[in-house]
């Protein structure tokens, strides 16, 4: 088993820790993570964070789901048992259209959304046995952390935490776990 | 403050004189005499390969001689009836296209009015630095409210009836469903009604501006908090008469079909073109460098509305128009009959204007950022709408005569300069930034 060494910055105030991330990657040191209790807004922009792709997804998904409710319907009502229901005209999709539209928007939407969930839950490596991974409790109270691994100087990246106001700082051995 | 620029002035007029030009011109060509529409018929059967006229004449002239003399005076009976009804939609073309015009523009200022008094109402923090904008085009409420009530007690009075059928009393005479509503549809009652509407909007409207101007220059919120009041009642006075109003000015011109969600769907249609014309005249003031205020995130609001309202739209038209089709009821359902048979292209193609082109376009989040994306699916919106109101009025007054041509190219063009020189002119009168709103300094800083 390899180990790596990492430090633990803790803040108290978002405001704090915003200005501290931007200071910690004006100095060109990598951030691997950062806990925080709640969703800290231009977070994932002072971290340069690639922008999220799930609302392409779930459009792909509710296109998805359209042509399954087109492809089913036209299937059932159409081609398979063209009955005469009540008089409505069965001979061809476009002719019964209106009667499936309502089915054909509840099933997009049904796609679209319930997709996008699972996506998020696997990009996001999230199900209900899993093992959390919290290196602080506290930072699911009030404290934010700063994770940032050490290649070489660690009194200088000490130094610039410290400046930028964190509380505590910890230096601490992480088990890889590859 | 704005100065509307000489350009913009001489292009307005200039639309205002080639439009009267033009309706003048659709009014002198409407009147055909009774046997140049019987030849025009004639020629149009023939090129179509028989239609009606050519068979009813030519069935007239064959088998009149062998049948009984009554059954060949009701064929030209039939015949007279069939080209007098013609020659009464050649007429009503005109009109109409007058009516659609004047009511596209009118209700284009009038969305714009009920959305200002959505925004004070629900005390919106990123629009404030748009009022003045609201205000601006509100100002056709007024002028262009009046137009229109003119143009349909006109039609009733000057014209032969050429919008509404209701208002004949030739026609009334014979027609026991008209008679049972006439207590409501009558030519005094509507005018009454008709100011009544007007008078509440533009009384709106007058006061709202007149507080937001006093609030420039006031030194507490008082004025705020009297438009904050008034146009929540405003907005309870607006949904009643905005709904009568469609019945009056929208499905009167049908005055045997009835449906009970149209009072929403018209004012989908308004509010939707009204947040699109926002955003035209804001990026356009914006663009010469009048209103930097304006950032890329007030008209992604803008964008998101026009999207959101697009697809409210979509779904009234929709619920509508599925309702009456499945259950195919004969007195509901002639109205869609008509419809898909005589404007079947007009018809389903401004579903795709309205709502597939602006769900596809507006839906990435990156795109409604982008000025030139935003007038284009703009641009589509209101061709939609228009083309919208187009398919509500034309089959009831020109039915299978109706055309895109000049009497209709030249009436946009005529309002479109009242509209655009109203407007403008409207724009000059105050600064083009409220200052003192309690919510202006939110709306400065408004980052999405």
């Amino acid at each position: 088993m390899e180990t790596s060494k990492v430090i633990h910055a803790i803040y108290t105030d978002d405001d704090v820790l915003m200005n501290a991330v931007k200071k910690v990657k004006a100095e060109k040191y990598h951030i691997e993570e950062i806990y925080t209790p709640f969703p800290v807004h231009g977070l994932d922009k002072a971290m340069g964070l690639a922008p999220t792709r799930l609302a392409i997804t779930a459009f792909l998904y509710g296109a998805v789901g359209l042509i399954v409710s087109i492809v089913m319907m036209d299937y059932i009502m159409i081609q398979d048992w063209p009955q005469n229901i009540g008089g409505k005209p069965s001979f061809s999709y476009m002719e019964n259209m209106p009667a499936f539209v309502p089915i054909m928007f509840e099933l997009t939407v049904f796609f679209s959304a319930h997709l996008m969930v699972i996506t998020f839950y696997l990009r996001s490596k999230l199900w209900p046995f899993k093992k959390a991974e919290n290196p602080d409790v506290r930072t699911t109270d009030d404290h934010f952390l700063m994770e940032i691994p050490i290649h070489g100087n660690v009194l200088d990246l000490e130094n610039l935490l410290k400046e930028t106001g964190a509380v505590e700082i910890k230096l601490i051995e992480k088990e890889e776990a590859h | 403050m704005y100065t509307i620029s000489n350009k913009l002035k001489t292009f307005s007029i200039a639309l205002m004189i080639l439009g009267l030009l033009g309706v003048g011109y659709g009014f002198m060509t409407s009147h055909k005499s009774f046997e140049e529409v019987e030849t025009m018929l004639s020629e149009d059967a023939s090129h179509h390969g028989g239609g009606h006229a050519v068979a009813e004449v030519s069935e007239h002239s064959n088998s009149g001689h062998e049948t009984n003399a009554q059954d060949a005076t009701t064929q030209v009976d039939e015949h007279t009836k069939h080209v007098e009804h013609v020659q009464h939609q050649i007429a009503n073309r005109p009109w109409s296209a007058l009516y659609v015009a004047a009511f596209f523009f009118f209700m284009i200022a009038l969305g714009v009015l009920s959305f200002y008094a959505i925004q004070f109402a629900s005390q919106a923090g990123w629009s404030p630095v748009l009022f003045r904008v609201m205000e601006g085009i509100t100002a056709y409420v007024l002028p262009g409210g009046v137009i229109v009530l003119a143009i349909a007690l006109a039609s009733g009075l000057i014209g032969h009836y050429n919008i509404f059928v209701w208002m004949d009393p030739d026609v009334v005479a014979n027609d026991k469903l008209i008679q049972a509503k006439a207590s409501w549809l009558n030519i005094g009652w509507f005018a009454v009604r008709g100011v009544i509407f007007i008078a509440g909007w533009s009384l709106y409207r007058y006061f709202a501006r007149k507080f937001t101007i006093a609030q420039d220059t006031a030194s507490d919120d008082s004025n705020f908090k009297k438009t904050f009041r008034i146009s929540a009642a405003f907005l309870v006075f607006f949904i009643y008469t905005e709904s009568i109003m469609s019945w009056d000015w929208i499905m009167s011109v049908d005055p045997h079909w009835f449906s009970t969600l149209f009072g929403w769907y018209v004012f989908s249609g308004m509010i939707v073109s009204g947040i699109t014309v926002i955003a035209f005249i804001a990026l356009y003031l914006k663009s010469r460098g009048y209103l930097e205020v304006v950032t890329d995130s007030h008209i992604h609001d803008l964008a998101k509305y026009m999207f959101g309202f697009s697809i409210f739209w979509a779904y009234l038209w929709f619920s509508q128009f599925m309702l009456i089709w499945y259950a195919n009821i004969p007195e509901e359902v002639t109205y869609f009959v008509t419809r898909i048979e005589d404007y079947n292209l007009l018809f389903f193609g401004m579903m795709v204007l309205n709502f597939v082109f602006p769900f596809l376009v507006l839906m990435n989040s990156d795109y409604k950022r982008i000025p030139w994306f935003v007038m284009m699916s703009g641009v589509i919106i209101l061709i939609g709408h228009y083309i919208d109101v187009y398919v509500m009025i034309m089959p009831a007054t020109v039915g299978d005569q109706w055309g895109i041509g000049i009497p209709e190219i030249a009436s946009v063009m005529l309002f479109l300069g009242l509209f655009l020189f109203i407007v403008f002119t409207a724009l000059t009168k105050a600064p083009l930034v409220v200052k003192r709103n309690p919510f202006l300094k939110e709306s400065e800083g408004f980052h999405y």
